[in-house]
Formats: structure tokens, sequence, C-alpha cells
């Protein structure tokens, strides 16, 4: 106190203009570092883009990968994709949604619950090529799946599996307790409570984060790696809908098959130059493709939010 | 309504409603089992991992695995010491944590406190954006524009290089970090701000000395996250980093990561049961541990640490 005391206003007034000039080169640091990350990262998302803008093209689309740069394609990648998406959609859905409607409906606060939320947390931050481990000793080869869309459906899904829960149960908490006990008022049951009044109100909340989980999954390549996609695939897997009774056909989930990011994997790897173009081509493919699910997710949010009244 | 209710005999209600009572039950039993999906995962991977490594190590002793300084198990005289490989995955995490760290830092910082709120609100979904970009594209920039950058700058640099793989997870990692880290300075109460301000305190003595100690517990956890990611980070790696396992702290060398050495393996065609093939569940289970070992590190600095309000 002392020492403050002796201090003139001369150098109260020097320490604080100081202090103020310091503030002043901190705002000036904080937006260089920010822009030029951001600039950064747009730069290198630029030249991606400017790379492949060769390749683009209708037959880039419909054409087979092949030995030949200029007539190598992506259909077998996207196909593969998007069949492993639905697999990973169909079975990440339900089970997410569930195990969120019972954390946070049902489950009382015992130790069961607990451990079951550690696990949620915890899987989150396992690296993804772990569960690429466990694909393959479980579905690979205790299960003897193969190196299928089956497999790698399954993979993603256990992977995005946090994802969907911590999203569902969010959206669960956003409803308010008003509605739910009107409804146990009126004689409901718990499950009755859920299904008409809790989740309808949810539906945004639950589909946004199945799309960025879906987003997530759309670029994992390390786990597919792992339980052995082919990065050289020139065939489709057979139809899922086929012209004979029963029209619905399950030999695609058996089939081999090679993604997006494997395919891009593959293109990267080559020390050719003239495939680094359709590396280029894939990889702005895959982030156009990553962002459009983001925009969806965000839009779902916003219809959502705005069509609830509370 | 009413009448129509009270016609019914007495035996439907209860039979209804034991019926709706009984299916509660079950629906509350199926969803349980959806929960415990969870729990099974984490069990199976351990498992699976702790099984098949199991014959790994019934061939090479754990002294051996730990203490040698070679990690050949694919040629014709195998070695089996981990290390190469983990002083590669060690390597390109510390480089990507010393771009990452003080850049997510000063974002956050700045977002948090100095930042307009409409910046904010712009910056923030393209940080979180970014996060969803798939990290064989950075593989991508690594290799093919990082690398012939750095190549001109340091002279002799190798074409695949743990430096270039590190600069470019660093930089996947900043937006991650800041942006979870800006949600713990956020969750910093106003008041506290306000006591430092009505002190005479500039904002950046406010941010430095109030605001950042009183989240110290969230971004500790941003950076054990950023550090997990940098550990388990595959792709940008295997693409750039090289596949030879180097027993060496240099980034300007190229060296295998844990990671990237799955890659290889995976991409082989070696049959399974080999022990080459079950070499990948040891080095998995090396990975795991060291997420392991980080996340309970975290764990116990945010709980030292976590300023209560």
């Amino acid at each position: 106190m002392a020492a403050t005391a002796e201090l003139t206003l001369a150098e109260i007034r020097k320490g604080l203009h100081w202090r103020k000039q310091l503030d002043k080169v901190f705002v000036i640091v904080g937006l260089l570092v920010l822009f030029s990350c951001l600039g950064l990262l747009a730069m290198l998302f630029l030249d991606l883009v400017h790379n492949g803008a060769e390749r683009f093209g209708w037959d880039f689309f419909v054409n087979f990968p092949s030995r030949k740069a200029e007539r190598a394609g992506i259909l077998s990648a996207w196909v593969g994709t998007t069949l492993i998406m639905f697999v990973t959609a169909l079975v990440s859905l339900p089970v997410g949604v569930a195990a969120a409607i019972y954390l946070e409906e049902y489950a009382a606060k015992n130790w069961l619950t607990g451990i079951i939320e550690i696990n949620v947390t915890n899987l989150a931050g396992v690296p993804s090529i772990v569960y690429g481990l466990l694909a393959l000793g479980l579905f690979v080869y205790t299960f003897g799946f193969g190196q299928s869309v089956l497999s790698a459906g399954l993979t993603l899904a256990l992977l995005i599996l946090p994802i969907v829960i911590v999203a569902t149960r969010e959206s669960l908490r956003a409803v308010p307790k008003a509605i739910r006990e009107a409804a146990y008022g009126l004689g409901a049951t718990r499950w009755e409570v859920t299904k008409d009044h809790v989740l309808p109100y949810s539906t945004g909340g639950i589909l946004t984060g199945l799309i960025l989980g879906l987003s997530r999954a759309i670029g994992e390549t390390a786990p597919l790696i792992t339980i052995g996609a082919l990065s050289f695939i020139a065939f489709l897997p057979p139809s899922p809908v086929s012209g004979e009774f029963p029209f619905l056909n399950f030999e695609w989930l058996k089939s081999e098959y090679t993604a997006m990011p494997i395919q891009m994997f593959n293109w990267v790897s080559r020390p050719d130059q003239a495939f680094q173009a359709n590396a280029a081509a894939a990889g702005a493919i895959l982030l156009a493709m990553t962002l459009l699910m983001n925009a969806v997710a965000i839009w779902i949010r916003y219809r959502f939010r705005k069509k609830i009244n509370w | 309504m009413s009448q129509a209710t009270s016609r019914q005999p007495q035996g439907g209600f209860a039979s209804r409603l034991r019926y709706r009572k009984n299916r509660d039950r079950a629906i509350e039993l199926v969803l349980l089992m959806a929960g415990l999906v969870a729990v099974f995962t984490t069990v199976a991977i351990v498992a699976i991992l702790v099984y098949e490594s199991s014959f790994f190590f019934s061939h090479v002793s754990i002294g051996d695995f730990l203490t040698d300084t070679m990690w050949t198990p694919l040629f014709s005289d195998p070695r089996y010491g981990i290390m190469p490989l983990v002083s590669g995955t060690l390597t390109v995490t510390f480089v990507a944590l010393l771009v990452a760290i003080p850049l997510g830092t000063i974002i956050a910082i700045y977002l948090s406190e100095f930042a307009t709120h409409r910046l904010r609100e712009t910056v923030k979904p393209i940080l979180e954006l970014l996060g969803a970009v798939p990290t064989v594209v950075y593989g991508y920039f690594a290799l093919l524009m990082v690398t012939p950058f750095l190549q001109k700058l340091i002279p002799g640099l190798p074409g695949f290089n743990m430096l270039s793989a590190g600069l470019v997870i660093g930089l996947m990692i900043v937006p991650y970090v800041a942006s979870v880290g800006e949600d713990a300075m956020r969750a910093v109460p106003r008041y506290m701000r306000e006591g430092s301000y009505a002190m005479g305190a500039t904002r950046l003595q406010t941010a430095l000395r109030v605001v950042v100690p009183g989240a110290f517990s969230g971004l500790a956890a941003a950076y054990i996250l950023g550090i997990s990611r940098a550990i388990g980070e595959t792709m940008v790696v295997a693409i750039a980093a090289g596949m030879q396992p180097t027993l060496t702290f240099n980034p300007t060398e190229p060296a295998a990561t844990i990671t990237a050495y799955i890659v290889q393996v995976s991409l082989g065609d070696l049959p399974h049961g080999s022990i080459g093939y079950q070499s990948i569940f040891a080095a998995g289970l090396v990975l795991m541990l060291m997420t392991l070992v980080f996340n309970v590190i975290g764990f116990f600095l945010t709980r030292r640490f976590r300023e209560a309000y």
C-alpha cells in the first residue's frame, strides 16, 4: 500500500497509458491470429478446388477407378459411401435415440446410469482408428461379416453413437417439464408421454444430431482402412432394389466396397502427379458433401426452432 | 364421452391399464439395452485389444516390447520395440500442440473477451464447421501443399516428414481448442469481470488474470481433447509423415506413428493370425493407454483447478 501511495499522478498516467496500449496490441494480435488461421485454411481449400477443377465433370462421377488418371472416376466410391451412410443412419438413429430416451426420461440416478453416462463421454474421445480395430476383431472376424458394407456401416454407427446420444439428450432436455406433467396428469404412461409429447418436439434436434454425426462419419478413413476397405473396386455392389419378388435385395450388405475418403487416400498416396488432381477433385467433392450436410443440419435446427411455440 | 366410458366393464379398465403398464416396463428394458450398447462398446474395445494382442505378447516379451529400439515386425528379422512408434507419435503431437495451444488460446481469449457480438456469432459456427472437415483432406494439404512450401524454407527437408504433418494437425485442432476454450471462458460469471474492471484493470488484464484462471479447468479440458485428437490422428500422418518407424524426436525426419503403422499393416496383405498382423492390436493397445493417461491427467487437472462460483 505504502508503495502505491508514493506513485505520482504522472507515473500512474504513464502506467495506465502503457496498459491501454497493450490492450490495443492484443486486439490486433487476436484479429491477426484469427484471420490468418481462417485465411490459411480458406487458401488451402481454394487450392484444393483449383487443383481438382480439371477433373470435375460428368465422367468423373460415372467412371470406375482406373489405372489411367484421366479416365478414373469415383462411381464405386460415392455409391459405397451412400450405402455405408444408409446402414450407419439406420443403426445409429434408433440405438442412439433409445439410449438418450433411457438416460433422459427413464433412468433413475443410480450406479448403472452413471456408468452408461461415463461410457458415452469416454467413447467420444476414443481415437477413430481404435474403432477400426474393435470392428476388425468383432464384426469382421468374430461375427464373420467380412470386409463388407455391413461391417463398415456398423463400425461408423458405433463411432457416431455418442454424437447422436448427446444431441438427442439435449433436445429432450429442452422440452419443458410442464408438457410432461400435463400428459401425466391425464393418466398417460411414461412411454405415452415420451412418444406422443416429448419426441415430436425434439425431432428437429435429433435430426440435426444425426446429420452432424453422419457428416463426421462420411469423412472417416482410418477405421475403414483398418477393417479392410479396398481402394481399387471396379464394380458396384448388387442393387438393393430388384425387379423380381421380393423386390428388395440385401446382397449389397455383404459386398466389398470402397468409399470416398478411401479413394482419395489411394490417389493421394500415388507418386504420379496426374492422380493428385483426382485426389483434389475427390477431396473437394467430399468437402462439399460434408459442408452440405452441416448446412442442412443448421437449416433443420432453425426450421424446427421457428415452428415451436411453447 | 363420459357415458361411453362409464358403460365399459370395470375389468376392461384394469386389464387395459395393466397392459399399458407392462408395455411400459418392456419398453424401458429395450431402452436400457440401447443405453448398454455404450458400455458394451467400451468393454468390447478393451476385450478385443487385450485378447488379440495376447497372441502377440505370447511371442514377444513385454520387456523387449518396451525397451527394444527397433520396430520391424514386417522384416525377415523382426524386432518388436514399440519405442520408435511412440517417439513418432509424441513428436507429431508436440509439434501440433506447439501450434494449436497458443493460437487456439489467443483466438479463444479474443473471441470471448474482445470481439464484437456479431464477429463472435459469425466465427463460432465457422470454427465448428471446420471440425467436420475430413482428416484425409488435411493429409492432402500436408503432403502436397505444406511440405513443398517447407522445403523452400528448410533445404534438404525430406518429402515425408513429421514437421509438416504436425503443423497441419495443429492447424486442424486450432478451431477445436478455440471453440471449447471460448465456451469455458464465457462460463466465467460477468460479475468477476466487473469486479476487475472496477479495480481499474484493462480488458487484457481482466482476461489474463481473472477470466483465464477462472476458466482454467475448461481450458485444460480443451487442451487435453486437443492432445487426444493429435495422438489419435491417423490420416494426416499416414499420408505425410512417411511409414518407416525410426526412433527420433527430430521433426524434420520421416517417421511412423502408432496410427500410421496400423494403417500400413491394414493396407498390406498379411493374413489374420500372423504375428505381424496381430502387432497392430498391441500398437492399438498402447495408443489406447496413451490417450487414457492424458485423459486421466486432464480429469485431475480439471478437478484440481475447478473454480466454484
